[in-house]
């Protein structure tokens, strides 16, 4: 159904590049303060110190989950934030679309800090995709992909022709919009899931562990497919794994993270080379892994 | 005389009471629900209210039905009329079931479709009536399904109270020990409740599908 030697093809379709620029435009106070905001950051989203301990209201502090973060990720970059499991990775993306707000330090987005926007406002200019069980069991396709357009208030027909535009854009027949996630397959799902982030089409892009839950065919597939759209999408990313080889692959930078701080950040290339017993050890495992089947790299 | 005779020959009679009897619980369960979810809806939001408001259900549970007729006969404006009194009596009754049902049916909605929501700038009120309550439906059913059977059993006892319904052929049979009478009440009473049963079952089902 996808052909692979022409990954997205049809995505010279004009992808609206300005439906995002309304409501962004209307969130902030006017146009003077926007070129402030300009002037003060050119990165789509900076942290600054920003730390995150839990039981902040309550009397007892509990652990802190993230020690004063320092990262920037500019526009048409992809940060990829690798690390075990309870190293902060989560926690570092929900802090970007303020599901999480930081206790201390903050997160600029757009220059602005987030807890200076309105939520909602914030949520909706930032894409946002989980492993497939985020998808609304209870939507068809059409509806869970049409989801932020719809709370947007865009008209039925606009919807629907995104809607079919995104189909396309992640190699999806149109036969699956009228589909329930629990007919779909995993792939399919991913798939689905990323279309629903980019509904409306944001200038940023979360997205955590989206291609996890796969086997490793399909898995390398979509992987594949996400290199394609990277290019051609210009977004901020920020991508969320704990495979050495996805990061490799997709990020254009690498952050690090190990017990809620941030141990570097390095471009593929210097994370291979890197001397950091951290990312060393993750790089010998993954030789292990490429030795063990006759390879190396 | 059978019970089939006695059924055939009051047939009017037999009607007009099975109505009664369906006014009696459709009243009570319509009103059930318009408060009992919206207190579900309360206590997931508000989880120190948990534990009084379904204590306090719980403990009207327990009431003997008959002992609760007689504790509400003294209320003003409701002790006026004996079907106003019953249709109290079978509300508060109803309560625990869709109280609880709606708790727990939003509290199992998967979390991650929650995040999902919110991370993408859905408000409370979109979450709650796109995607809480849709994904608690058939909970909520269920506990519509359980608060119907509990009210057509004990809308038998509303005749005691005079409230009419099928309850009045029970009395009247144990007045008279005739147990065909007894019978003609309590049959289409059970039939009522198989009925409501099996009804809001198909339709629980239906509303499952995806949850």
């Amino acid at each position: 159904m996808f052909d692979i030697a022409t990954p997205f093809a049809d995505f010279s379709i004009k992808a609206p590049p300005c439906a995002f620029e309304g409501p962004l435009r209307e969130s902030l106070p006017s146009g003077e303060h926007q070129m402030d905001v300009d002037a003060q950051s050119d990165f789509a989203v900076e942290f600054r110190d920003a730390s995150y301990r839990l039981g902040q209201d309550g009397r007892r502090q509990g652990p802190t989950l993230l020690h004063a973060l320092n990262l920037q990720v500019r526009r048409g970059e992809t940060l990829v934030l690798l690390g075990r499991s309870g190293s902060g990775k989560t926690t570092t993306l929900k802090m970007i679309n303020l599901l999480v707000a930081p206790t201390e330090g903050k997160v600029l987005i757009q220059g602005r800090p987030s807890t200076e926007w309105d939520p909602i406002k914030l949520r909706r200019m930032i894409g946002y995709a989980i492993q497939e069980t985020g998808l609304f069991p209870h939507f068809t396709v059409e509806r869970n992909i049409g989801l932020v357009p719809a709370i947007e208030g865009w008209s039925k027909e606009r919807i629907r022709s995104r809607v079919d535009e995104l189909l396309t854009l992640v190699g999806l027949e149109q036969q699956v919009a009228t589909r329930y996630p629990i007919e779909l397959s995993g792939g399919q799902r991913q798939r689905v899931g990323v279309a629903r982030a980019l509904a409306a089409d944001p200038p940023i892009l979360l997205l955590d562990e989206p291609f996890g839950a796969l086997d490793a065919i399909t898995r390398a597939e979509l992987q594949r497919e996400f290199l394609g759209l990277q290019r051609r999408l210009k977004k901020a990313i920020i991508f969320v794994t704990h495979d050495l080889r996805e990061a490799l692959l997709l990020g254009t930078r690498i952050a690090l993270l190990e017990a809620g701080r941030l141990v570097a950040t390095y471009t593929p290339a210097e994370f291979v080379h890197s001397k950091e017993p951290l990312a060393a050890a993750y790089v010998a495992a993954f030789r292990t892994g490429e030795n063990f089947a006759g390879g190396g790299i | 005389m059978n019970l089939w005779h006695f059924m055939a020959q009051n047939r009017m009679e037999v009607l007009d009471l099975t109505l009664e009897h369906l006014w009696l619980v459709g009243i009570s369960i319509l009103i059930a629900v318009a408060v009992g979810v919206p207190l579900g809806i309360l206590i997931t939001r508000h989880p120190g209210l948990n534990k009084p408001i379904l204590g306090l259900a719980n403990v009207i549970q327990t009431i003997p039905s008959l002992a609760l007729f007689g504790f509400l006969l003294p209320a003003p404006w409701i002790g006026e009329r004996a079907d106003r009194l019953a249709i109290l009596a079978l509300t508060l009754y109803a309560l625990l079931p869709l109280i609880r049902n709606t708790y727990v049916g939003i509290m199992g909605v998967d979390r991650a479709v929650i995040e999902a929501g919110r991370g993408m700038g859905m408000t409370d009120r979109q979450l709650l009536l796109q995607v809480e309550l849709p994904l608690a439906l058939g909970v909520i059913i269920a506990g519509i399904r359980v608060a119907a059977v509990i009210c057509v059993g004990l809308a038998t006892i509303a005749a005691a109270i005079g409230a009419g319904g099928l309850g009045e052929y029970i009395f009247r049979g144990l007045a008279m020990v005739n147990n065909t009478v007894i019978l003609a009440g309590a049959v289409p009473a059970a039939l009522l409740a198989l009925l409501a049963d099996f009804s809001l079952g198909m339709v629980e089902k239906r509303l499952r599908r995806y949850a």
